[in-house]
């Protein structure tokens, strides 16, 4: 195989009888920056899910490195141990955990013992918020701290491809601008990117490939340059139904 | 001695008396917060689990006479974690996402298995008054006595020495090592562990592991304190350590210590200085007697009404549910319409067909035994109304069937008054007993609801039974709880057809109540709240009305159904019938077959009261190959197939939480349904 870190091949998926995706193939390449757009409901969510073992297709495959995932019972954890993280969308920090140990449950197994008071540090220093309050449950932050704790988690670690599913959501805009700037920094180091975002201007100025999904299904893909009219048409119409 | 004086030597003897079973209710009590903490289960097989290793130390030991440690070794430090283990890999793993209360049955169901798989697969059967002896030499027979009040014996300072360590070392593992902090995570959401790139599934597997043999311990140092084994002594026992554990709210482990010890205290020191008390007030002696075996319920209960902050703790909930599909609608609403209509004339067709063969061909046995079929029917929509329509579980509804049963027997023994007006008063009263009950408790959510029912239900069986104005006395004693048939001008109940008919027309009458209850306010509403809580009261429904009056009714239903049955035997018998474990049993029947339809509680009714005889008696088969005497020789099963065919269903129960008959009518709803929709299509 190419250098695809990671392929979705004709992948169905939904939740129990519900179909959200009707065959979709992607491919994100080592270091490429992929942004997937759509509209709300399109099925972006669900794809992050496949992308990362949360969700099994119901058919078609996912291939990490080539070689094919486990089918059925796809398990996270082997994703992730294969360099493929992914940050969530919504709340996703465990509530009754302090900071410290949210941050220190990912930073443990990614740098061993040794290089956690490191990891530690740069999150503190990504975002200060969360130095002030490392002893504080987490359940107990505000919307916006917490999104950045989950954020904190992957962008420290720099992992071979992280997928990003609504990022900026709840952030304020000098923090967003922040959690851009990281990304295109740790793009820098050879990270690949699976970027969900509403924020469509941010998305395709970082990344250098878009796709779009309606309804379940891939309807458009190529370079960033090039998506600049067909897209804003395609959303408009999916947003507008007149 | 400066303790000399009295008083204060009696306390600090009741104290040092108390240590020893203080340190194994900690131990069990440890166990089980460690088992809530890691996997979000409310773990009541724990005792079960406690039982196993209890026995196969007994049997290794003692029976094939191996010596201690390899004894030990055997059932604590390999038997023990491999239960655990198998109880992960079979059933906890496919509950992790599940509600607390369908969590909280398979465990009940296991509770009532796991013993009789045990001693039926290790041919192992306790030996009366055969005792087990404690892990150290000569246990028993060697003293200490540090304070000149108190002699410990070896067994107890081991007891203690063995709590000690195990706090020591789960106060270890969480505050030190990285398998504490993902056993945590795990069970807020085993998704988000996974991905922080740790196995989920493998941390489950060592905290069941670990906690099992927490409870093997404790079950083999708490063993040389009974006088023989028996797994009823070994639940008793989980409940005592809940009572423990509630007090640091199920997670703190210091506290689960402190609580354990506490309990231990209290008990000891209340033995000590009641029967003085007693001696002096005459009036407290029917409590002296009553109460002493109840005291944990009593101070798990009282826990649990009077401490503000256990009703206010709600679970955590996993920020990933929005993975899982939403829960699926009834099958019945999703049915092709002609489906609808088949089934129901199926269902019409197969009543009268069984209804006219039992009433023309069935002999005194088995019209017996459908009439007990329809009263656990009825006793069973009791649960469709809390369960099935609230989504709250209640382990009392035992206790408000003995409330009705006990109610005839009085009124008809004391006051000659017509069994059916007594049978009306007993429903009458328990749904005033439920009403009361509610009270305290409807703050509770979940699990916790369950727990002070079930301590209640304990309660009124070790204190409220033994009062001749409830259960007797003495006059039960010597001539049994007896309950005359009814009679109503010239029909006399007395005829076995006669009585089927009255159960049949209460059962429908009942069944008729609970639909328009579902259908109406109480119902809507209770169904709002059985979606969330939360969003109910922020547009304004208020649960307390509607969770009163539920319980009311279904207290209500479950006493008419205890006095039904009492008049059906002619007995109370309330040992077999509403005894907790007992009650425990049919509860579990009911809500793994399906409580939230009428149907369901009716054919889990029907499957409570005929399996065994039909089935494990053979006498289906007999009639298929038409003789019994040609029936194979392993007819009758035993008993205790029925307890393990039990724990399969519990089994069953994990992977379908919204009942077996309500997941096999959903799977053959959906295949007749595409069949029909292929016939429309072609036509
Ligand atoms: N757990 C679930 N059960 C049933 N249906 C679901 C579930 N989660 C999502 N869906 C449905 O799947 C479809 C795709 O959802 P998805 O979350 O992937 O959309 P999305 O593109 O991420 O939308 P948004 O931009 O609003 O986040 C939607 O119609 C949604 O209603
Ligand atoms: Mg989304």
């Amino acid at each position: 195989m190419s250098a695809s870190i990671l392929e979705l091949r004709d992948v169905e998926a939904g939740y129990g009888p519900f179909r959200a995706l009707f065959g979709v193939s992607l491919a994100v390449g080592a270091g490429e920056a992929v942004a997937l757009v759509g509209a709300n409901g399109a099925g972006k969510t669900t794809l992050a899910r496949v992308a990362s073992g949360l969700l099994a297709p119901s058919a078609g495959s996912v291939h990490i490195d080539g070689s094919e995932a486990d089918q059925g019972s796809l398990p996270a954890w082997r994703f992730v141990r294969a360099g493929v993280m992914h940050a969530p969308e919504g709340r996703s920090v465990f509530a009754t955990l302090s900071v410290e140990d949210n941050l220190a449950l990912s930073f443990q197994r990614a740098f061993g013992r040794s290089g956690l008071a490191d990891g530690l540090d740069r999150a503190y220093e990504l975002f200060p918020r969360l130095g002030e309050r490392r002893g504080q449950v987490a359940g107990t932050l505000s919307g916006g701290e917490q999104r950045m704790l989950s954020l904190a988690r992957v962008l420290v670690e720099s992992p071979r491809l992280l997928i990003a599913d609504e990022l900026s959501l709840g952030l304020a805009p000098m923090v967003v601008d922040q959690v851009f700037e990281t990304l295109s920094q740790i793009r820098a180091t050879g990270t690949a990117l699976l970027i969900v975002e509403q924020q469509v201007g941010h998305a395709l100025e970082l990344c250098d490939r878009a796709a779009v999904l309606e309804h379940g299904l891939i309807s458009w893909q190529g370079p960033t340059n090039e998506a600049g009219a067909a897209l804003e048409s395609r959303l408009f119409e999916s947003r507008a139904p007149h | 001695m400066i303790l000399a004086s009295g008083f204060f030597e009696d306390l600090f003897r009741g104290i040092l008396q108390g240590t020893p079973p203080g340190a194994v209710y900690a131990l069990i009590a440890l166990g089980f917060v460690l088992t809530y903490k890691t996997s979000g289960v409310f773990n009541l097989a724990f005792g079960a689990q406690a039982y196993i290793s209890a026995a196969m130390y007994f049997k290794v030991h003692s029976v094939w006479g191996w010596p201690k440690w390899a004894a030990l070794l055997v059932s604590v430090f390999v038997l023990a974690p491999l239960v655990g283990l198998v109880l992960e890999r079979a059933i906890f793993r496919h509950l992790r996402t599940a509600s607390a209360v369908s969590k909280l049955v398979v465990t009940i169901g296991l509770s009532v298995a796991l013993p009789e798989i045990f001693n039926w697969a290790a041919r192992f059967s306790a030996v009366a008054g055969r005792q087990i002896t404690g892990i150290v030499p000569d246990g028993a027979g060697v003293y200490y006595d540090p304070f000149g009040v108190y002699r410990f014996n070896r067994d107890e300072l081991a007891m203690m020495a063995v709590a000690l360590a195990g706090t020591l070392l789960l106060a270890a593992l969480f505050r030190f090592t990285m398998m504490g902090l993902s056993m945590r995570a795990v069970v807020e959401s085993p998704r988000m562990t996974e991905l922080s790139g740790i196995n989920a599934n493998r941390v489950s597997a060592f905290a069941w592991a670990l906690s099992s043999t927490f409870a093997g311990m404790a079950g083999v140092l708490i063993a040389p304190r009974f006088n023989s084994l028996s797994s009823g002594d070994y639940f008793t026992l989980v409940i005592i350590a809940v009572a423990a554990a509630a007090t640091g709210l199920l997670v703190s482990l210091p506290r689960a210590l402190l609580g354990g010890l506490g309990l231990g205290w209290f008990i000891a020191v209340f033995n000590t200085f009641l029967p003085g008390l007693a001696d002096d007030h005459t009036w407290l002696r029917p409590f002296q007697e009553n109460l002493t075996p109840s005291l944990p319920f009593v101070v798990l209960f009282a826990i649990l009404v009077l401490w503000r902050a256990v009703g206010r703790q709600r679970e955590a909930s996993d920020p990933l549910a929005g993975v899982d599909p939403p829960p699926p609608a009834l099958a019945a609403l999703e049915r092709h319409p002609r489906l609808t209509l088949f089934t129901r004339l199926f269902g019409v067709f197969f009543v009268t067909v069984v209804g006219l063969v039992v009433w023309f061909r069935a002999d005194v046995l088995w019209m017996s035994l459908v009439t007990k079929a329809v009263i656990i029917a009825l006793i069973y929509l009791s649960v469709t109304v809390i369960t099935g329509m609230g989504g709250q579980i209640s382990l009392c509804q035992g206790t408000f069937a003995a409330i009705g049963g006990f109610t005839v027997f009085q009124m008809a023994d004391r006051f000659n008054m017509s069994v059916l007006a007594a049978a009306l008063i007993g429903a009458a009263l328990a749904a005033a007993v439920g009403a009361l009950l509610s009270l305290p408790v409807l703050r509770l959510g979940g699990v916790w609801l369950a727990i002070a029912t079930l301590a209640f239900a304990f309660f009124f069986d070790a204190v409220m039974v033994k009062f001749s104005w409830v259960g007797g006395g003495s006059t039960a004693l010597l001539t049994g709880t007896q309950v005359p048939r009814p009679l109503i001008g010239p029909i006399d109940f007395a005829s076995d057809r006669a009585f089927l008919v009255l159960a049949v027309v209460a059962l429908v009458v009942v069944s008729v109540v609970v639909i328009q209850l579902r259908e109406g306010t109480i119902g809507r509403t209770l169904a709002a709240l059985r979606g969330s809580e939360v969003a109910a009261a922020s547009i304004g429904i208020s649960a307390a009305r509607a969770r009163i009056v539920a319980f009311a009714v279904s207290a209500a239903i479950a006493g008419l159904g205890g006095a039904l049955l009492a008049m059906h035997q002619q007995n109370v018998n309330y040992a077999l019938n509403f005894a907790p474990i007992v009650a425990l049993f049919w509860l579990v029947v009911v809500v793994a077959l399906g409580s939230r339809t009428v149907e369901g509680a009716i054919q889990a009714g029907a499957a409570f009261a005929l399996f065994e005889p039909l089935i494990l008696q053979g006498e289906l088969l007999g009639w298929i190959v038409r003789g019994e005497e040609r029936l194979p020789e392993f007819f009758p099963l035993s008993g205790n197939w029925r307890l393990i065919l039990f724990g399969l269903m519990a089994m069953q129960f994990a992977r379908h939480p919204e009942g077996l008959v309500e997941h096999g009518k959903r799977r053959s709803a959906t295949r007749i349904n595409g069949w029909l929709e292929a016939r429309e299509a072609r036509a």
